[in-house]
């Protein structure tokens, strides 16, 4: 069927600089660029252009650019050019439409929205390059109050076991088929360097990842691939997946194309199958469900370890938090609505939950009324930028936060979404063998550190500056934060002020 | 990953001019670079002079154009010397010779005696390409 769709990208080459040396066209996975010997002259199919950058990156005389198709619809507010190109696309395909990363949309960013205080004249400030200041962040359930030994100093009271991290920032769940054992040992080596953790997803641990084990969360998610013993022994916490902000209701999607020999044996299901997740948990119906999977989990791994039960942002976040709480959740992950992913329908991404700002206020101020924050640590994920993001979400009530998209950014990602496609030219999201060399882990450890680091000193220097000096100070803490243009309502859900008020 | 910028390197560090747009677009006749990619499936490799412990190209020089030098062990090629009988490229057992056609000389990876660090592994985006110094028994 010819497709109706315009080419979205235009690739200009400027023929004085281009020196043919076909790096664009060896790098190009879309098989966008082809050299002709015949004339000597490098051509490009512009149609099938993503907009990676990679070849923009790579050409050694910068003779590429990439732009946006110049090409306008009749204008329309209504049926703007994403909405006709989607319907265009599934009348040739008569599917539904998949896509990566996560939500596109412009919904409002609450973060861009929220301004952190300073001291001044009456409060000092703090400078953290001369003192010390605290990041250490320690997750799972705190007890009700502490009890010292008599005439010791040993506790008496018996804690609940606690993950400990230098700063409150973790790797989100990307599981390995999704991204390349490339990306997963990156991840793992730079948390275990830098002293953070990082989370497997749902597609289990490779063997060869099993001695950064103090430094991984193991997931198990409605497909329980690659769940066995060893694998939650060998874990610093297990993380049951309810739910995931890029699409919240349904469950994981592997392309049979990106399941490898090596994916296929560490998810445990055969070579190029897909790996459809079921949307909900086939033992879990209700809180009670829950929370009988939460202490099967306990019980397997000697109640050594924190289990975390992680949920897709959406109405009800509240309630359902409080019953996790209950079900014996030692830590909740909440992931919102700008979560992303490497493979989820695009209608689902787009239109389903709500924003992780909205949603860590919300669930924060329930425990609280409720009197069992301390039950249960709070992770927000889901569209965390920048270090200010890591800042506010922690005054918002975030115990810590979960990054994913900003740790692919660090490592090359450009945010194409092709990622449900395996074919990503800059060898994060697949499993092609070819394109997976492009992560080397030694490099991918050094930009995943590097980026923690900026981040954690950015967070001090923030810290400082509000005169705390110890982020345990902040959490929580939203006098700290004032809003800008948010409406009454907003504000109440945020439990911040106005700035100026 | 066979991004082949090394090849580019490469021929830049030993043109004339050692100027990118220069190098491919004004010398004539071009440099030739003297590391090649070679590619298998999803393998490939930046092939280029191995300056063997006993290299059978300095044996083969019919002109003894090629030495190895006993102090850094790097195998260099006088081209002073080279009549381009391509002799050498026979030999060689990884094929890491090529041919300058154009100038009629054989020429091969000489370390980048300009640089600190040869072009090749500088320009690496990748680090597959790193010089490592193997002692050899003596």
């Amino acid at each position: 069927m010819k497709t109706y769709i315009p080419p979205r990208f235009k690739v200009e080459r400027d023929q004085e600089r281009c020196i043919k040396c076909q790096v664009c066209v060896n790098q190009c996975s879309f098989s966008v660029h082809s050299y002709d010997a015949e004339v000597d002259e490098v051509f490009s199919r512009e149609e099938n252009c993503v907009g990676c950058h990679r070849c923009v990156i790579f050409c050694p005389t910068h003779a590429l650019n990439i732009c946006k198709t110049p090409l306008d619809y009749r204008e329309n507010a209504n049926w703007r050019p994403e909405i006709i190109e989607d319907i265009i696309r599934q009348a040739e395909s008569g599917g539904v439409l998949l896509t990566g990363m996560g939500n596109d949309k412009p919904y409002k960013v609450y973060w861009d929205h929220l301004v952190v205080n300073a001291s001044q004249v009456t409060n000092p400030s703090i400078d953290p390059l001369r003192e010390p200041m605290e990041l250490r962040t320690y997750l799972g359930r705190k007890p009700e109050r502490v009890e010292l030994e008599r005439g010791g100093l040993k506790l008496k009271t018996k804690v609940a076991p606690q993950l400990t991290i230098e700063a409150p920032i973790m790797f989100s769940a990307l599981s390995y088929g999704a991204v390349s054992l490339n990306v997963h040992e990156s991840l793992a080596r730079a948390a275990s360097e830098f002293g953070t953790l990082f989370n497997t997803g749902e597609g289990g641990l490779h063997r060869k990842l099993y001695k950064y084990g103090k430094n991984t969360i193991v997931q198990v998610a409605s497909g329980r691939y690659g769940v066995h013993s060893e694998y939650l022994d060998v874990a610093a916490a297990v993380e049951i997946k309810i739910g995931q902000g890029a699409k919240p209701g349904i469950g994981g999607h592997l392309p049979g194309e990106k399941v490898s020999a090596e994916v296929s044996a560490t998810r445990m299901i055969p070579a190029g199958t897909d790996a459809l997740s079921p949307a909900p948990h086939h033992d879990i119906y209700s809180i009670e469900d829950l929370s009988q999977l939460i202490y099967a989990l306990k019980e397997a791994t000697n109640y050594t370890k924190p289990i975390i039960v992680k949920i897709a942002a959406v109405h009800n976040s509240a309630a359902i938090a409080s019953g996790m709480v209950r079900a014996g959740a030692d830590i909740i992950a909440l992931d919102g609505i700008r979560g992303s992913t490497g493979a989820a329908p695009k209608i689902i991404r787009d239109n389903v939950g709500i924003p992780i700002e909205l949603a860590i206020a919300a669930v924060d101020t329930r425990l609280r009324q409720e009197g069992i924050r301390h039950q249960a640590s709070l992770v927000a994920a889901g569209g965390i930028r920048c270090a200010a993001d890591v800042v506010k979400a922690v005054a918002l009530g975030a115990d810590a936060v979960y990054i994913g998209t900003a740790a692919l950014i660090a490592l090359g990602c450009t945010v194409c979404q092709q990622c449900h496609t395996g074919k990503c030219a800059w060898g994060i999201c697949t499993t092609d063998l070819s394109l997976t060399k492009r992560i080397n882990p030694d490099i991918g450890t050094e930009r995943l550190v590097n980026l923690l680091r900026g981040w954690s000193h950015e967070i001090k220097d923030m810290l400082g500056g509000m005169g705390v000096n110890a982020l345990e100070s902040l959490r929580g803490n939203r006098l700290h934060l004032r809003a800008v243009g948010l409406s009454e309502k907003e504000m109440e859900i945020l439990g911040v002020r106005h700035a100026g008020d | 990953m066979a991004c082949r910028l090394c090849e580019v390197a490469c021929l830049v560090e030993h043109s004339r001019s050692r100027d990118l747009m220069k190098a491919y677009k004004r010398e004539k006749p071009r440099a030739v670079a003297r590391i090649r990619v070679e590619e298998l499936g999803p393998l490939s490799f930046a092939m280029s002079c191995r300056h063997c412990e006993e290299p059978s190209c300095v044996r083969a020089c019919l002109t003894g154009a090629l030495s190895k030098d006993p102090e850094t062990g790097i195998v260099s090629i006088d081209a002073e010397k080279c009549m381009g009988c391509w002799t050498c490229i026979l030999f060689c057992p990884h094929g890491s010779i090529v041919p300058d056609v154009e100038r009629g000389v054989a020429a091969k990876c000489d370390f980048c005696p300009h640089l600190e660090t040869p072009a090749c592994i500088a320009i690496c985006p990748n680090r597959a390409l790193l010089l490592a110094e193997e002692k050899t028994h003596a």
